[in-house]
């Protein structure tokens, strides 16, 4: 017995570091992926709210007499009491003589919240999901099915089929996105629970009496957040691309709504002459897209060692 | 004096590896400045060479440093290794290149990953040969076909063209040492090579090893933190502690008349194999039997005929109060289904589990919680047993709350239970990261006990301890047993350590219990042919390990 009385243990031969695991939060910020890509994002987020202390004018103003002009001409414009006055276009305007410029910091505001609604919603029905279908054995086959059948269908031709049973509009574009993102989100969720149940200490749980609820929430869901976040943020950048594509074909958000895609589909036919239509939402879009996407990998990185490449 | 033309036969006198004042730094921030400080020693030709050493000795971090497979963060800083006197610390890495394989190899702990799953056996080998000789194609196979027959695979032809994943762990490990062994090199390193092999098939590579190197003077650098294995292949031995080297000497002396504090301490740790007289008395009150306990395992696949495998088949076993049963058995006997069905982990498919009178084998998930409590399980791995996120004390507190007990009357009980454990009680708001694996062990068993179980099973609890932790944690056992008048389940593969716990000990093989009786009987006189095959494969049978005063 004498070896065991040697081995007590005081406070102090107990690893002196901090009481607590360092936080996620705190790692992530020292990664420069994640501030190059927040820093980005928080200068978007910025421009969203502030569009209309930006210098710009109503972004659905149509003016026939400044149709298609080039970035930084100076235009003259009549204000609604009759009078005239003059500004320079930043960005020119499109061929209803919109401000691009205005319509573009606009354009902002809908992708972020599709960017954003979109990978909340779908992370937040996928992980219930997943939780369900990982840890519920006998219900796995049965939502799994689905989940197949759901990834089965094309987003692009989901959002035809509901634009053309509802009307277009934000609701319809961020339900057209989330429905085929939803099981990857599962899958994800459901791959994390199926390795995390059989972990010894959630067995050890299970013997000392823990309902399954409490086991679920207190034991299994920590596990699947830092997955998620990521998982999140690549969801984020993808549905933002999608709206795009939706509304440059026409079948996203109407047309007299500015976003980046509607901006774009409408300065298709004119490209050659007057490429500033496209290219300047095409500069935002990219920006916004590459700063998720770049942000993401940060918090890989820093979420999930074993991924990150430095190793 | 640089000896660039080694000679084929090694020199009997001098030796192939000689290792100079050696350090090996970590990368700033580690628990220590050096993996290796200042470690000298040699391998001569036809020598067995022991590495030991428990858990972060840097007995590894030698074997790699020889093989120039260093990871980078770790760098030799001072020293030189010589390989039949070249200097391989000085040597580039074509130089290198050129002479692992050739002059020195090394074998793995665990064969299933050193191999390429996509690559037949034969041309992993003949890819050795293509490097390294000018043999032609025919000449190639042959050689290959040769040394499969000297490491003594059974039909060498088939063995050539299988994959990996067709053969089993101790054929792979054969493979492992032909592709080692196949161009002859002066010395081989082997690191751990026995150690995720079962004790049978330990034996017989063990024995393979020491044969083919007794064959063709080859040094052995055999790294192992098993005193068994030393006893039984080595010829010298180097033990090493936080890496320093404690004790260099021929094999015989260190194990019987070791010198250094530690070596005593470690060799007093090893259990012996022979059961402790403890006096078997059947007088408790039964607290477990099962009756033909069966788990069948059938994979439902949706478009294949469904895979049926018997884990456990037909298992009759009892224990009383105040007792410990072992069941001892390799991989895949079927000893961890049994436990795992005793505490309703997974659901038995025959036969019937009786806690005291209760019946639990078949009982709902909602009739069961109440008898949760009853039986409560400590795993082996100490580092995946309690949940990262949350404190020990919270770890420790949940069952008892589950239980209905109040937050702090279940704290009050967690501190009494840390005394019980030898931990300090203070320390029940930290986080399973800050302590060590023994440490943990001990964590799991306090919160096992908060449950005031009436049976405990240690599911191979001990198993992943090094050998001085280990000896605390089953003494700690024993003590608890003997106090709470427990009655305990002892899952191991380890017959040293069964046969210093249990009070009766079943021999599982192939999901059945193949003998039960009382450790004394069925160490001292097995007979069943399993269990005597199995205990004379046991490495260092023969050999009694001294108990020293450290």
């Amino acid at each position: 017995m004498s070896a065991i009385s040697e081995e007590v243990v005081d406070s102090a031969s107990i690893a002196a570091a901090s009481t607590k695991r360092k936080s996620l939060w705190a790692l992530a910020l020292r990664n420069p992926a994640v501030i190059f890509g927040g820093v980005i994002l928080l200068i978007m987020l910025a421009i969203a709210i502030l569009a209309p202390y930006l210098g710009t004018v109503d972004p659905t103003r149509i003016d026939p007499a400044s149709r298609n002009k080039n970035p930084g001409t100076e235009i003259t414009y009549r204000l609604d009491d009759g009078s005239t006055a003059k500004r320079v276009v930043l960005m020119g305007t499109d061929s209803l003589g919109r401000d691009v410029y205005s319509r573009v910091l606009y354009g902002t505001r809908v992708s972020l919240m599709i960017g954003v609604a979109v990978a909340a919603i779908s992370v937040a029905i996928g992980l219930v999901i997943g939780l369900v279908s990982g840890y519920i054995r006998w219900a796995d086959g049965f939502i799994m099915r689905i989940m197949d059948g759901l990834m089965a269908i094309p987003g692009i031709l989901l959002a035809i089929a509901l634009v053309s049973i509802w009307r277009a509009g934000l609701i319809t574009v961020i339900f057209a996105i989330v429905v085929p993102d939803v099981p990857r989100v599962v899958r994800l969720v459901r791959s994390v629970v199926l390795s995390v149940r059989e972990e010894p200490y959630v067995e050890g749980a299970i013997s000392v009496g823990t309902p399954t609820w409490t086991l679920m929430f207190r034991h299994i869901l920590p596990n699947t957040i830092a997955p998620l976040i990521v998982q999140g943020t690549f969801i984020a950048a993808a549905a933002i691309i999608t709206e795009a594509i939706l509304s440059f074909l026409g079948i996203g958000i109407p047309p007299e709504i500015p976003s980046w895609g509607n901006i774009m589909a409408e300065g298709r036919t004119l490209f050659r002459v007057f490429p500033h239509n496209i290219l300047y939402p095409g500069i935002f879009l990219a920006l916004t897209v590459l700063a998720i996407n770049i942000m993401g990998d940060g918090l890989r990185d820093t979420l999930d060692p074993k991924m990150s490449k430095k190793v | 004096m640089p000896n660039t033309m080694p000679s084929t036969m090694a020199d009997p006198k001098k030796p192939v590896l000689e290792v100079r004042n050696l350090s090996v730094s970590l990368p700033a921030g580690a628990d220590r400045a050096h993996a290796v400080e200042n470690v000298s020693f040699t391998v001569s030709p036809g020598e067995i060479v022991c590495l030991v050493g428990e858990s972060g000795s840097g007995k590894s971090v030698i074997a790699f440093t020889v093989m120039g497979l260093l990871a980078k963060a770790l760098k030799p800083t001072s020293g030189e290794i010589l390989l039949e006197g070249e200097n391989i610390l000085a040597a580039d890495e074509s130089r290198l290149r050129e002479l692992r394989c050739t002059r020195m190899s090394m074998i793995f702990q665990e064969p299933m990953t050193a191999l390429n799953p996509v690559m037949t056996c034969g041309l992993q080998i003949d890819e050795v040969l293509e490097t390294h000789t000018k043999l032609d194609a025919a000449e190639r196979k042959a050689k290959i076909i040769a040394i499969l027959d000297r490491v003594k695979l059974p039909e060498p032809e088939r063995i050539y063209a299988s994959y990996p994943h067709q053969l089993s762990g101790g054929q792979r490990q054969r493979i492992m040492i032909a592709m080692a062994l196949v161009l002859d090199p002066v010395l081989l390193i082997a690191d751990e090579p026995t150690t995720a092999l079962d004790v049978t098939t330990q034996a017989e590579i063990l024995k393979l090893i020491a044969e083919l190197q007794a064959g063709e003077g080859t040094g052995v650098l055999f790294i192992t933190h098993d005193f068994g294995v030393v006893a039984e292949i080595a010829h010298r031995v180097a033990v090493l502690r936080w890496g320093e080297l404690v004790e260099v000497g021929p094999t015989e002396k260190i194990l019987s008349r070791p010198e250094h504090s530690y070596t005593k301490m470690l060799i007093s740790s090893v259990p012996s194999i022979h059961p402790a007289h403890r006096g078997v008395r059947r007088d408790g009150t039964t607290v477990l039997r099962t009756e033909k306990l069966g788990k069948t395992y059938s994979g439902n696949a949706f478009f294949q005929k469904a895979r049926v495998v018997k884990a456990a088949v037909d298992v009759d076993l009892d224990i009383r109060k105040g007792e410990t049963l072992g069941i001892v058995g390799e991989s895949g006997s079927g000893k961890s289904t049994v436990a795992r069905c005793i505490a309703r982990l997974i659901d038995p498919t025959e036969g019937k589990v009786f806690l005291g009178d209760t019946e639990i084998a078949t009982m709902s998930a909602r009739k069961l919680r109440p008898h949760r409590r009853r039986v409560q399980i400590v795993f082996q791995d100490p580092y995946r047993s309690m949940n990262p996120r949350i404190t020990v004390g919270d770890s420790i507190i949940e069952g008892p709350m589950n239980f209905g007990l109040k937050r702090d009357e279940a704290l009050d009980r967690a501190r009494n239970l840390m005394e019980t454990v030898r931990l300090d009680p203070n320390s029940l708001d930290r986080y399973p990261h800050q302590f060590s694996g023994g440490q943990r062990q001990r964590i799991c068993i306090a919160r096992a006990l908060a449950m005031e179980p009436e049976l405990l099973i240690a599911d191979e609890a001990v198993s992943a301890l090094d050998v001085s932790v280990q000896k605390q944690v089953l003494e700690l056992l024993d003590e608890i047993r003997v106090r709470l008048n427990l009655a305990v389940l002892f899952i191991t593969h380890d017959l040293r350590v069964a046969a210093q716990i249990c009070d009766y000990v079943a021999v599982m093989s192939k999901g059945r219990i193949v003998e039960y009786g009382s450790a004394e009987q069925v160490f001292g006189a097995p007979r069943d042919d399993y269990t005597k095959a199995l205990f004379s494969a046991a490495p260092g049978r023969n050999w009694e390990f001294g108990k020293f005063a450290a």
